[in-house]
């Protein structure tokens, strides 16, 4: 094992200090992402910040209606909560749609903001790769592709990101709150993520040194109209070839307001206001959601293994809207398509 | 002869294995173990021009870092490479010159007091390489392939003869088919990874604990390439935690422990990352063309298949992939070629049932594709071609209950319901689909030496060197003794995985059940004669002329079989005769009778549902029939049935070593990455074995470790037809292969 410093913090402020001190520091939170990572010598931090003990771990409501999830709330207690099942039971069906119950269990809120693109070149330190090593070219690109991304790549990337729950709190326009050593920000989840551009390496527009203390979710939750569609490879613990989280308000049969945000196919949980803006005030059926679904694509390009992807979102994008639409969500634990 | 054999007797190292006290070969532990971890290569094909150890080599901890080029001697010449099985050509020799032949090569290995430390300091070596164009994909291959030539190793296999003309029977037949098939490079991936703890001892032997299915073979190979006496290296592997194939031949994992443990004088321990499992062997990708002929009453008429291999450009590892399409069914006219495409990759080798899973994806897809052009059920397609003969070597079998699999099968799963028209039956959302494919095995028995030790207190030892590679080996062979020595099952304690124990061959082909079984009832009967003669002797012995094929052994006692009253207690005649143990080892032969094909075969029935719009597909049920002779343990050979099954739903849905071919790697070398079916995948397994005697040796044993997965994967494709309508002829299907 690769020689590293171990440090525990006891407080936000104690946590922002130490990593102030070292640039080349790491949090960690569940692990289940940094520590694989060290193993196969991707991520080689000079002093591992433990989070673990921060008072991060409570899930409250915020006066005006929204929920603050604590960065270091696990996945599956998140997932379980009940404010989290009544109120956004799109994120407690994203979360179990993501890796395992044993996974779950270890990570963390922050973490998996944070967890890093499964792309088979970012993880071979034998391969070229920008996001691992810059100017080293993307292996991806007329390599083995089939994960990668469909929108927002670019020449230097076409990564993806892997999450579940990060699909559902963009769907729900979650606000991300950080602190660094100069002070606290609030990031709107759409900003938070990058798209890869020149600067591959850079997953999100945290600062250096800030850490994560908690994301919060606005009142409105889709709680009655919503779903989170995963597709993958095989039935579960899988990341996902294409996700969908969608929440509709009704009037009648009428959207009042729709969200869709996609997973596996962008560098970030991907969303489009216009497409989005295509089924305000439009009858919740399968037109509609049709021409919400070509608008969102209409930039999608596919590369040699993943070009099925932009058919198969499509697809994913109408049957989400109607699984939305009928009041019929995805079971995460029935994997038949309902 | 009851009481165990053929009941669902428990595993009888359950306990240890669930325990923790069963111990695996990287678990055994002396003081001072050095560890070792494996630097790889970065390169297909090419050279190492330079390779700087000096950084690894300051880390504190480090002892020394082995390579090409201080490594200690090892032998030059092939033949001392070669292992029981060795394929014909020129094996790998790990360590041994400048030479890249496959990315992922071990090219060094550092050695230090702790894993970690090991593991860290290999990340400091540094190679240079002079790379050499490379080829990892077998389509760029294929018009380069060769034609296998009929091998001269014992191990080989040659393709059948064409019979008939099946150029002009395929030109007149009535309805043809023909149809391309793929199946890709697939890993065995067991769950414990390849690992050899080799002990120095103190008068300079070695004992090397490592992770294979034959410890002879691996002792045997180690003599050759180190050049050691055989009374020099025992190697154990008394638990193995699954290898399906993969550890068969020796591994480079004990080459690298021995190299280092000779090389420093110490005892040292090398363990393989998951990664790097994936530089042994592999399921070779395979194309195939098949085109089949017939009358338009669903006569099979003509036969031919084609196949590319993949192999390595070292050496040619190949089974009879073609052989049986003309030996599953009766077609009068059949004609095979087989190539292999020589690959920049280590050698492919036997993974569960190698061969069959491949071809008979291609066969049995095709003959549902026959099915649909002849508008015929593909049920009674196979019965319309039904074979009581192996017509590749005209002879009967010794046993086929294959039409009582298709009965008894088609009954379990309800298949006279079903529609046959694509895309006719549904459930909601859902299009529903039902297939069926044969699979066909070989029943296999090797010569094989068991020892029995019987002590006068009734317990019994079983020796004997085979593995239990996780398939149940000690539970039989502690039934099948404990119920023709007439003794308790847990008075019988059972002896394998170790070097110096009677001979026995690897244990794979599904042939070691057969084999020790049978060889167990050979050594029983020179026990039980020693016992008589001791009977004999006892005062007014009722068994004074009893001849020894009229005698038992039953609950302790030797008993006449004509009289049961007449018997002595086995404790009695070994005291009266003042012997406290009795020792019998015996080699049990096959018949050496080639009049006749011996075969498993099995039937398989599966249910697909498939969400019409997004392609998701549910394995929902399948039904497997086996044909496999005498069930040794319900339990144990149902299990093996179960996952292989498993296995199969993998291969036909998930299953694939994806390859960078640009940089000639695989690119999804973890189990994260590298799907098999997890428990959602998996739904109703229903296993029949239906009833069938076989003569070919006493007990009737055919061998059930491999037959489970052969056809599963086609009755899964065969059932995705009948949903969509969609016929996906390369594996493994994924659902975006079902899009239009
Ligand atoms: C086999 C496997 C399958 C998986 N499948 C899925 C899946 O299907 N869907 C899915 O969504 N996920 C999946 N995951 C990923 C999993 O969700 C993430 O690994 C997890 O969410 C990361 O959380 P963690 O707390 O363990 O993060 P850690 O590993 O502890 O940290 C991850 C990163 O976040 C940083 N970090 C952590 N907390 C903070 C903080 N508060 N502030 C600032 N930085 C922080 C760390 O420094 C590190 O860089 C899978 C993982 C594995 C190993
Ligand atoms: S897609 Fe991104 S992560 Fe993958 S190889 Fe290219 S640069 Fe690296």
């Amino acid at each position: 094992m690769i020689g590293f410093q171990y440090a525990r913090a006891g407080d936000v402020t104690d946590a922002v200090r130490l990593m102030a001190g070292d640039p080349r520091a790491k949090f960690v939170a569940g692990g289940t992402n940094l520590i694989d990572l060290m193993k196969m010598d991707v991520e080689r931090p000079s002093m591992v910040i433990d989070i673990n003990r921060l008072p991060l771990k409570e899930v409250e409501e915020v006066p005006g209606g929204g929920l603050r999830i604590g960065a270091l709330v696990r996945n599956t207690d998140l997932a379980y909560n009940a404010l989290v099942e009544e109120r956004y039971p799109v994120l407690a069906s994203a979360l179990l749609a993501g890796a395992t119950q044993q996974l779950r269990n270890m990570a963390s809120t922050g973490g998996n903001l944070l967890q890093r693109t499964r792309c088979h070149y970012f993880y071979d330190t034998a391969t070229p790769c920008n996001k691992r090593e810059p100017g080293s070219g993307c292996s991806a690109i007329g390599g083995q592709n089939r994960m990668h991304a469909i929108l927002g790549a670019s020449d230097a990337c076409i990564a993806v990101h892997p999450s579940d729950m990060c699909v559902a709190m963009a769907m729900l326009e979650a606000m991300v709150r950080v602190t660094g050593a100069s002070g606290e920000r609030a990031i709107p989840f759409a900003e938070f993520h990058r798209l890869p551009g020149e600067t591959p390496e850079r997953d999100t527009n945290l600062s250096a040194g800030e850490i994560i203390t908690a994301v919060e979710l606005p009142p409105r939750g889709f709680a009655t109209n919503y779903t989170y569609l995963k597709i993958r490879d095989r039935l579960s613990y899988a990341f996902a070839l294409v996700s969908v989280a969608a929440g509709l308000e009704l009037e009648g049969g009428t959207i009042k307001e729709g969200h869709f945000a996609l997973g596996g196919i962008a560098h970030k949980p991907w969303r489009d206001p216009q497409a989005e803006a295509a089924l305000r005030g439009q009858p919740a059926n399968a037109k509609t959601f049709a021409l919400a679904a070509d608008i969102f694509l209409r930039d999608a390009e596919g590369y040699e293994h993943n070009a099925f992807k932009i058919d198969l979102a499509r697809r994913c994008i109408m049957r989400a809207l109607s699984q939305a639409a009928a009041g019929t969500p995805q079971s995460q634990s029935s994997k038949k398509i309902v | 002869m009851a009481p165990y054999i053929g009941t669902a007797t428990s595993r009888i190292d359950g306990i240890a294995k669930v325990t923790g006290a069963a111990k695996y070969a990287a678990e055994f532990n002396v003081p001072g173990l050095l560890h070792g971890s494996v630097v790889t290569s970065t390169i297909a094909k090419g050279r190492i021009t330079r390779l700087d150890t000096s950084a690894a080599m300051r880390v504190k901890g480090v002892i020394d870092v082995l390579t090409h080029e201080n490594r200690p001697p090892m032998a030059d010449n092939d033949q001392a490479y070669k292992d029981d099985v060795a394929p014909p050509g020129s094996p790998f020799r790990p360590l041994y010159d400048d030479k890249i032949k496959f990315n992922l090569q071990p090219i060094a290995l550092v050695v230090a007091e702790t894993s970690e430390v090991a593991r860290f300091a290999a990340s400091l070596v540094t190679v240079e390489y002079e790379e050499v164009a490379h080829v990892t994909d077998i389509f760029a291959a294929r018009d380069a392939a060769v034609p296998i030539k009929p091998p001269a190793s014992p191990v080989g296999f040659t393709p059948p003869k064409a019979r008939g003309q099946p150029n002009r029977a395929l030109a007149r037949a009535a309805v043809r088919h023909e149809g391309e098939y793929y199946v890709p490079i697939e890993h065995h991936n067991p769950m414990e990874l390849y690992g050899a703890t080799v002990i120095h001892e103190s008068d300079g032997k070695l004992t090397v604990y490592d992770k294979t299915q034959g410890v002879q073979n691996v002792q045997r190979y180690l003599c050759g390439v180190f050049g050691m006496k055989p009374e020099g290296v025992r190697v154990l592997s008394p638990f193995v935690g699954g290898a399906f194939g993969s550890g068969l031949r020796p591994q480079f994992e004990a080459v690298l422990a021995v190299l280092a443990a000779r090389a420093l004088e110490r005892s040292v321990r090398v363990v393989l990352t998951r990664p790097q499992m994936y530089a042994l062997g592999y399921r070779p990708a395979m194309v195939q063309r098949i085109a089949l002929g017939a009358d338009a009453d669903g006569t099979l008429d003509a036969i031919a298949h084609d196949a590319v291999t993949a192999t390595s450009q070292f050496e040619e590892y190949f089974r009879q992939e073609t052989g049986w399409s003309g030996l599953l069914y009766k077609c009068a006219n059949a004609k095979y070629e087989h190539k292999l495409a020589r690959l920049d990759l280590p050698t492919s080798c036997d993974m569960r049932a190698p061969s069959a899973p491949t071809a008979l994806f291609a066969l049995e897809s095709a003959m549902d594709e026959l099915a649909v052009a002849l508008e015929l059920d593909p049920l009674e397609l196979r019965l319309r071609c039904y074979s009581e003969r192996d017509q590749n070597h005209d002879r009967p079998f010794s046993s086929k209950a294959l039409r009582e699999c298709y009965r008894q099968g088609a009954e379990a799963f309800g298949w006279n319901k079903r529609n046959g028209a694509p895309r006719s039956m549904r459930d909601g959302s859902e299009l529903v689909g039902w297939g069926m494919a044969t699979g066909i095995w070989e029943a296999l028995q090797m010569p094989i030496t068991v020892r029995i030790a019987l002590t006068a207190n009734g317990s019994a030892e079983v020796a004997c060197a085979t593995s239990d590679i996780g398939t149940g080996t000690y539970t039989i062979m502690a039934q099948v003794a404990a119920d023709m020595l007439g003794l308790p099952l847990e008075n019988i304690s059972i002896k394998l995985g170790d070097s110096t124990l009677p001979n026995s061959p690897v244990e794979g082909g599904s042939w070691i059940a057969a084999s020790v079984s049978n060889g167990i009832a050979t050594t029983v009967a020179a026990v039980r004669n020693e016992l008589l003669e001791l009977a004999k002797k006892v005062p007014n012995s009722p068994l004074a002329n009893a001849a020894p094929d009229e005698v038992k052994l039953a609950d302790g006692m030797i008993v006449d079989e004509r009289d049961g009253s007449r018997s002595v207690s086995i404790a009695d005649a070994m005291r009266h005769g003042g012997v406290e143990r009795i020792e019998q080892e015996e080699t049990t032969n096959p018949t050496a009778d080639d009049s006749r094909a011996r075969n498993t075969h099995s039937a398989v029935f599966a249910e697909v549902k498939i969400d019409e719009e997004i392609g998701v597909i549910r394995v929902t049920r399948v039904v497997s029939a086996i044909a496999g002779g005498r069930v040794l343990n319900t339990k144990t050979a149902s299990s093996q049935i179960l996952g292989s099954v498993v296995w199969g739903i993998g291969m036909a849905l998930h299953e694939e070593t994806l390859i960078d071919h640009k940089l000639g790697r695989v690119m999804n070398a973890n189990i994260a990455e590298y799907h098999v079916p997890v428990n959602a995948d998996v739904h109703d397994i229903k296993v029949i074995f239906v009833h069938e005697h076989d003569d070919s040796n006493p007990l009737g044993v055919k061998g059930l470790g491999e037959i489970g997965i052969i056809g599963v994967a086609p009755a899964i494709a065969n059932a995705v037809y009948h949903a969509t309508g969609k016929r996906v002829r390369d594996l493994p299907i994924t659902l975006d292969k079902l899009h239009p």
